[in-house]
């Protein structure tokens, strides 16, 4: 099932964040994908905040993952750089996905097939014509 | 007085380092791993983010560095190792190695912040330099404006609330098929633009008047380029990067001179890979000193990860008393000031 939603600003993609984050319970992994510029960063920003997160999310690009301490445990991680997936190995990478904490991977259809199953899926569209609307598709990979 | 060698080991990121310091203030070596023909002795090129190669440099890397020095492991006074902000996987291969080397030579072990060890690259390239003052630190992972009250007190005055500058330089690039690193290649292509051709929009915050936003930015050159290229309109690459490059000058330098001036300091530095900048240092430098402040900046080879920097921090720390014990460990999200 794809649910989706339309945001005219970087504020309301936060909010939005916000929103979703209710729905991410401990345990629970997201690949966030859309262009660079697109919002993602402003979208785990609202996600940090639902999750009771106080400190500033900055990008983690450079260092792949950064974590934060809230009500749960978030993981944002940038797997831009990541060439080939099995390099996650070299990170850490199974370690973060646990059943108390969460993890929200930017560029995660780069690693799909390193995401734990039944990751959540959210891409954001940018709308050629109008530069700030964003269609937000949110959807759960099936588990099989 | 007796002349104190600190072995300074950084491994927080891609680079492989060891280097050999006397005093905080002279670097008998600085060997980094890109610069030693190591692919030849292991066969073949290693993954860009593997703390494996780390595991694989760093003997022979602490080795060329004693020898480069004409030092012993003997005559080693202190170990000193970045023990974060950076990967947790490439961290802890540093910091297994000083534990382990400063445990076998009961020399004391020193845990060093990597962006603290920036900021004393500047000790190295200027002699006379000494607390108190501002640096701005800046590269692809960080932007920070620093107070620097002593030389183990740091107060963090600004911060970016989202991309480091260094990144948006290499996203820009991204965008613009420049190429990686977007600092340099933006910087060549800027050369030949209009630093006035576009007017990118300049972030400030009320309530923390030096702190940084690069992602509007980030975002405004991109929705721009995507518009041009929907309209089928030529790039004129040349006046975006000018343009795009000078905002960030703008910012970063208005807020550390700002935050100097508040601090009442005659001398503002700069550090990290941003410092390598020259539009950066040159407008840095002439705002600078229509207050009378004057700018410093490590020499090139300092701006990026070395351990030359994470040695000359140490011999500090260890003035001041502060080694660390056996449990040390890394820590990825560590802040500036927490090493205490």
């Amino acid at each position: 099932m794809v649910e989706k939603y339309l945001t005219g600003s970087e504020e309301e993609t936060f909010n939005l964040g916000v929103q979703l984050a209710r729905k991410l319970g401990p345990g629970t992994a997201v690949s966030l994908e859309g262009d660079l510029g697109a919002g993602k960063t402003a979208l785990v920003k609202g996600i940090a905040k639902g999750l009771g997160v106080r400190d500033t999310i900055t990008s983690p690009t450079f260092t792949i993952v950064n974590s934060y301490e809230g009500d749960v445990t978030l993981h944002h991680f940038d797997v831009y750089r990541i060439d080939d997936p099995e390099e996650l190995y070299e990170i850490g990478w199974e370690e973060y996905f646990n059943p108390n904490d969460v993890c929200v991977v930017e560029w995660g259809d780069r690693v799909s097939q390193m995401l734990p199953p039944g990751a959540l899926r959210i891409r954001i569209l940018r709308d050629e014509t109008q530069p700030d609307k964003r269609t937000i598709l949110v959807e759960r990979q099936d588990q099989e | 007085m007796k002349d104190t060698i600190i072995l300074g080991i950084e491994t927080s990121c891609d680079e492989t380092s060891a280097a050999v310091v006397v005093n905080g203030r002279q670097v008998l070596s600085n060997v980094i791993s890109s610069q030693v023909d190591l692919h030849a002795e292991y066969g073949g090129v290693v993954p860009e983010i593997a703390s494996r190669k780390h595991v694989e440099l760093i003997l022979p890397v602490i080795d060329n560095a004693l020898k480069e020095a004409g030092v012993s492991l003997e005559e080693v006074d202190a170990v000193a190792v970045t023990y974060g902000p950076g990967l947790v996987g490439a961290l802890l291969v540093g910091v297994a190695a000083a534990k382990a080397l400063a445990f076998s030579l009961n020399k004391p072990l020193i845990r060093v912040n990597h962006i603290e060890g920036h900021i004393a690259a500047n000790y190295i390239t200027h002699p006379d330099l000494e607390p108190p003052y501002v640096c701005l630190v800046a590269s692809g992972g960080h932007s920070h404006i620093v107070h620097i009250a002593s030389y183990t007190e740091f107060r963090v005055l600004g911060r970016t609330r989202d991309d480091a500058a260094g990144e948006a330089f290499d996203k820009i690039a991204r965008v613009l098929g420049l190429g990686y690193p977007g600092g340099p290649a933006i910087e060549r292509a800027a050369k030949a633009g209009n630093p006035e051709a576009f007017r990118f929009p300049r972030v400030k915050f009320a309530d923390a008047p030096y702190d940084f936003s690069f992602s509007g930015l980030k975002t405004a050159v991109i929705n721009m380029v995507h518009q041009l290229q929907q309209k089928g309109e030529p790039l004129p690459v040349e006046d975006i990067c000018a343009s795009f490059q000078q905002a960030v000058a703008d910012v970063l330098v208005e807020h550390t001179i700002g935050a100097a001036k508040e601090l009442k300091t005659d001398t503002i530095c700069i550090a990290g890979g941003v410092a390598a900048n020259s539009l950066l240092r040159e407008y840095m430098s002439k705002k600078a000193r229509e207050e009378h402040i004057r700018v410093l900046y490590p020499q090139l080879k300092l701006c990026t990860d070395n351990a030359a920097m994470i040695a000359s921090a140490g011999y500090y720390a260890l003035k001041n008393g502060c080694t660390a014990d056996w449990r040390l460990n890394a820590v990825p999200s560590l802040r500036i000031g927490e090493s205490g």
